[in-house]
């Protein structure tokens, strides 16, 4: 079988992406698994550019690896949760986290079996930033203004919350 | 003008003519990673004797000057001096993480760096998001500054990390919203496209206030995101020794060392980009002749100075301003430019919305 080159640039994204989502759970030290999970996002992000879909490629850097990540790893620092992880971990707890690990395989795997994907009207070349500008600021019909400002004030009142909890009485 | 996509397509075009098609994709990829990776460790090297020069000029000293002339030989050897040294390894330290956070850092700095028009046709990662990827891949190394600071097992690599984090996420916010005030004049994201629209005059002209206000804002900014003096709490020596990379040696020190220097380049280079016309030479509109004298300096020439002038400026930073306290660095960033600059922000929409600028 012939692999061409976007292909094998895929399996070794996705090679990665599986090794490390393993890694990152069966890891005993916290912040390695931070650090595996960052590779997932990496990778992750990979596969959008390979896509040629920077703009998404470019956000989840942002906003994972820049972001989410950052402040798994400040957590870590100020908790100091290595001794937790050190516990053991009860049977009863293995049992369930087992069952609910084959089931969600078995609902991910029932539903791409079954699930008829339409053939790819792939556009090859960048998507225009002004398209995704205007479908996300626009409020005809597939542009996505409500959502956009629904999440704004969402995140805003977040951010009052935060400071609100870490306020000094 | 001379483009340079007329070296680069010739090569192109011999490499096809020698190798199958599907060797030329590969071949090419690897030549962009040699030239690049070459191009980085130069613009570290003249960095760092810029450095030693400019600091020395401000202290009233003459800087290197034994080995080779004007001791330019100096920092050749410092390097080498760098890569045999031994990378010691510390006891009860995480020694995957550690070894590991000196690459996340320079593969972040080596991203940002590929991002930038250096001349014309000369680019190589030319997005239609160029500035967001930009800002995406330098915020990974902040993530690299945290495992270093971590993985070290040392208070004081552990605080300067936090210091630095800290740092870097506040002013990271300030170089987005300013850049994003240019981004809005530019009306493109696109770094190729953001210097060709300057052709007819730099956009701290075009822009006027707005654009003078939100450089002033991106250059402090900047000096703060690579961690230079006066903002360099992450390793100020007197409190912290070194800060995250106090237990590095070897060239994993190298790699937190060039990392930073080409991080300020990097930071010079963008406002050349996004303020000062990038490669683009001066143009007066109506000045014919003049313009036309400018086109032939060539534009390598025209992004190197301009740059060369930026770094200076950051360089002249450092050594004039002392120190800040942390928590007077955090106040400057949140209660100060973070404000100016959505103030900015709006004022440059309304300059583009009721078409004021030039």
């Amino acid at each position: 079988m012939e692999i061409t080159l976007p292909q094998a640039v895929f399996l070794f994204l996705a090679a990665v992406i599986v090794v490390c989502s393993i890694l990152t759970v069966t890891t005993k030290r916290i912040l390695r698994s931070a650090t595996y999970l960052l590779f997932v996002l990496f990778a992750t992000a990979g596969i959008y550019f390979e896509l040629n879909y920077s703009f998404l490629g470019a956000v989840q850097l942002t906003v994972y690896a820049g972001g989410i990540i950052v402040l798994y790893v400040f957590s870590i620092f100020l908790t100091r949760s290595d001794s937790v992880i050190k516990e053991k971990i009860k049977n009863s707890k293995v049992l369930a986290g087992l069952i609910t690990a084959v089931v969600g395989a078995a609902l991910c795997i029932f539903i791409m079996l079954t699930h008829s994907f339409p053939v790819s009207d792939f556009v090859t070349g960048e998507l225009n930033q002004k398209v995704i500008g205007t479908a996300l600021m626009g409020t005809g019909k597939y542009q996505y203004l409500l959502p956009f400002e629904a999440i704004s004030v969402l995140l805003l009142a977040c951010i009052i919350g935060g400071i609100l909890i870490a306020r000094k009485r | 003008m001379f483009d340079f996509k007329v070296v680069t397509e010739w090569i192109d075009e011999g490499l096809r003519n020698l190798l199958p098609a599907s060797l030329v994709n590969i071949t090419e990829c690897v030549l962009i990673g040699i030239c690049l990776l070459v191009a980085y460790a130069l613009f570290a090297l003249a960095l760092i004797y810029a450095e030693r020069k400019v600091c020395a000029a401000f202290q009233c000293r003459l800087g290197p000057n034994r080995v080779g002339p004007w001791g330019t030989i100096q920092v050749v050897c410092d390097m080498i001096k760098m890569l045999i040294k031994e990378i010691i390894e510390i006891k009860h330290v995480d020694r995957y993480l550690f070894n590991l956070a000196p690459y996340i850092v320079i593969i972040s700095s080596l991203l940002a760096f590929s991002c930038i028009p250096f001349a014309k046709g000369l680019e190589i990662l030319d997005f239609n998001v160029g500035i967001f990827f930009l800002i995406a891949v330098s915020s990974i190394g902040i993530v690299g500054i945290l495992l270093a600071g971590w993985a070290s097992n040392n208070k004081y690599s552990l605080i300067g990390a936090m210091r630095s984090g800290a740092q870097m996420i506040s002013y990271e916010l300030s170089i987005g919203l300013s850049m994003l005030t240019m981004v809005v004049l530019a009306g493109s994201m696109q770094l190729s496209t953001i210097v060709e629209s300057q052709a007819d005059g730099w956009f701290i002209f075009k822009g006027h206030i707005p654009a003078f206000i939100a450089f002033v804002v991106y250059l402090i900014a900047g000096t703060a995101e690579t961690n230079r003096g006066p903002f360099d709490l992450p390793e100020a020596e007197s409190e912290l020794t070194a800060g995250y990379h106090t237990e590095y040696s070897g060239m994993h020190f190298g790699f937190f060392y060039v990392a930073e220097f080409v991080n300020m380049f990097i930071v010079a280079a963008v406002a050349t980009t996004i303020f000062w016309g990038g490669w683009m030479p001066l143009h007066i509109p109506g000045w014919d002749s003049f313009n036309a004298i400018m086109d032939y300096i060539p534009s390598l020439i025209w992004f190197l100075g301009k740059s060369a002038v930026m770094v200076f400026i950051i360089m002249w930073f450092k050594w004039t301003f002392p120190r800040l306290r942390i928590d007077q660095l955090l106040r400057l960033e949140w209660k100060y430019l973070l404000p100016i600059n959505l103030c900015n922000l709006l004022l440059m929409v309304v300059v583009v919305a009721f078409n004021l600028h030039f």
